[in-house]
């Protein structure tokens, strides 16, 4: 546990040493900003509608605002992932450091989780920094705040099995570049597997559909919180970080 | 301190490392010997448990490499080749980081890294960032991490790497200032380095052992018999090399004469004699004959003869072919 945190300091304290932590979270905040405005702007544009026509609709904002905008952060969050695990191991494989560690009485599994845990914590952050938006949403409005924590919950672990597998991804190379470029094409694939449903329905095409990272995530944005959806994240997250092991495992094998 | 028993480390192709054996005593300094990709680096990353070993056994303080990794860890301080540095870190943040990996912890971490930015002299950069450090700072640096925990076992990839003459010296002087406390291996291919800072030598070529022995040893048995290079000047007009030749061949104990450079009327033999000092004898028959002696020096082996003696001539030629394969 105490190797792990000492980890987990480096980490953090390269984040925010350098200009990726501030990067990430500003452009995260902006985007998100602006997804924000839209939803508003659109959920005010119904309700004067709604007066005008003197008939009135079922406003919800948790189902109106918050939905959409958990829906539109979960793949944001995946252009922004490849960024921040690119280079966990990558770098330090470049730098020689990867000896430092392997060679320090501290166990390959305190290692991984040290990294991961800090690329979680900077998501988090993150998502912290989106909490504003709905901090005046709570000011002028009266949602209900336990879906969205629901939601919050679920970009969270969705975000977590990501992050594993960018995590793998990083020991495979020592070239940033290269594991940013490989963790962005396989989040991108585990979008858009997704889509395999909408023409298909055999099985083969539910089984592509079910690996899909947002299909699990439609639960979490509705604030229902589906055991069999946190399942499958923590599965992914476990699988990413078991192959992290093995290959951290392999490169003292291969080099 | 450390006992290695039939150590092998083979790759797809190759083999690295070749059934090396040896022992290096508690407080010894040993100078790890080869050219260019004999198996030095792979040798010292099996013996910190950096890569584990294909066949054979290594313990280092008691502890098997495989067996008990952590508790082997604990008690090697490394520096690779190319110091594992941070450049994003501070020098004192970057030590106190190497310290608490190695689990130190509070006061006790404070003091450790204070010793040892004192030890090698980075005092004065401490709170600047490792990025920005020259290549010597760099270096000291990495081996201030090497101590940090105290360790009983430091092992030096090539220490004095990259490092301008006088950087060199400083570090050979740190190294052989450290060797009290901990028993030190450092590879290398400069030659001198070995005479000058270690007591013992291990050779590898090829990834074999070709031969382990104290410097004084090796130095010895290369040598056998005494070697002395005269240079002899005619008084008057050039020399008669066969006169010279067989007039010292005429001292008693003398075995070999053999003529090397002349320069005008000075010339250079070089006279092998099998039953030790013969120096006296020597000048007393060249300025008996009536020539000048200008000079008479004993031709003392280098650890380089040695070294090329025992991994055979080729070497150079060698280097450049392992230099490309990798």
């Amino acid at each position: 546990m105490r190797n792990i945190s000492i980890i987990w300091r480096k980490e953090m304290n390269s984040y925010f040493v350098s200009p990726i932590a501030y990067l990430l979270l500003t452009m995260f905040g902006l985007i998100f900003g602006f997804f924000f405005w839209n939803a508003l702007g659109y959920f005010v544009l119904m309700g004067m509608e709604s007066q005008m026509r003197g008939q009135m609709f079922p406003m919800n904002l948790n189902e109106q605002v918050i939905r959409p905008l958990l829906s539109n952060a979960s793949v944001t969050g995946l252009f922004f992932i490849p960024m921040i695990t690119m280079r966990l191991f990558a770098e330090e494989k470049r730098s020689g450091t990867m000896e430092l560690l392997t060679t320090s009485p501290i166990r390959d599994l305190e290692v991984i989780l040290g990294k991961w845990f800090a690329a979680v914590t900077l998501y988090a952050c993150m998502l912290l920094f989106t909490a504003l938006n709905f901090a005046f949403l709570f000011k002028y409005g009266n949602p209900d705040w336990k879906p969205l924590a629901i939601g919050y919950l679920g970009l969270l672990l969705q975000a977590g099995g990501l992050l594993a597998i960018g995590t793998f991804i990083s020991t495979l190379t020592k070239n940033q570049i290269i594991a940013g470029a490989a963790t962005f094409g396989v989040c991108l694939l585990l979008w858009v597997l997704e889509w395999v449903s909408g023409y298909e329905t055999a099985t083969w095409a539910q089984v592509l559909a079910y690996m899909s990272v947002i299909t699990h995530f439609e639960s979490f944005a509705k604030g229902v919180l589906d055991t069999k959806d946190a399942i499958f994240y923590l599965t992914v997250i476990f699988l990413g970080l078991f192959f992290t092991a093995r290959s951290m495992e392999s490169l003292r094998w291969r080099s | 301190m450390i006992t290695v028993k039939e150590l092998t480390k083979r790759y797809a192709r190759n083999t690295a490392v070749d059934h090396i054996s040896f022992e290096v005593q508690k407080g010894q300094i040993v100078g790890f010997l080869g050219p260019n990709g004999a198996g030095k680096t792979t040798t010292m990353r099996m013996l910190t448990c950096f890569l584990p070993p294909t066949a054979g056994s290594a313990t280092v303080a008691g502890f098997d490499v495989l067996e008990q990794p952590l508790e082997v860890k604990k008690r090697i301080g490394y520096l690779p080749e190319s110091p594992p540095l941070y450049p994003e870190m501070e020098t004192g943040e970057y030590l106190s980081f190497v310290g608490k990996l190695k689990g130190l912890s509070g006061t006790e971490l404070g003091k450790r890294v204070d010793y040892a930015c004192d030890r090698c002299a980075v005092a004065d950069v401490k709170n600047k960032l490792l990025g920005k450090l020259s290549k010597g700072y760099r270096q000291r640096v990495g081996l201030a991490q090497a101590i940090i925990h105290n360790p009983d076992v430091l092992i030096l990839d090539e220490p004095t790497a990259g490092l301008d003459p006088k950087q060199i010296n400083e570090t050979r002087e740190l190294i052989k200032g450290l060797a009290g406390d901990h028993t030190i291996i450092l590879s290398t291919h400069i030659l001198p380095e070995v005479e000058q800072t270690c007591e013992q030598v291990i050779i590898i070529n090829k990834g074999k052992l070709v031969a382990t022995d104290s410097v004084h040893n090796l130095q010895n048995r290369a040598r056998g018999a005494e070697t002395v290079l005269v240079e002899i000047a005619g008084r008057n007009g050039s020399l008669d090399m066969g006169v010279v030749q067989s007039r010292l061949q005429q001292i008693a104990g003398i075995s070999r004469v053999q003529f090397k450079t002349s320069h005008g009327n000075r010339s250079v033999f070089e006279v092998e004699s099998q039953k030790g000092f013969v120096r006296g004898d020597l000048a007393r028959s060249v300025v008996e004959a009536g020539w000048d002696l200008n000079e008479l020096r004993p031709a003392a082996m280098s650890l380089e003869e040695i070294f090329l003696q025992l991994t055979g001539s080729e070497a150079p030629a060698e280097q450049a072919a392992t230099k490309g394969a990798q």
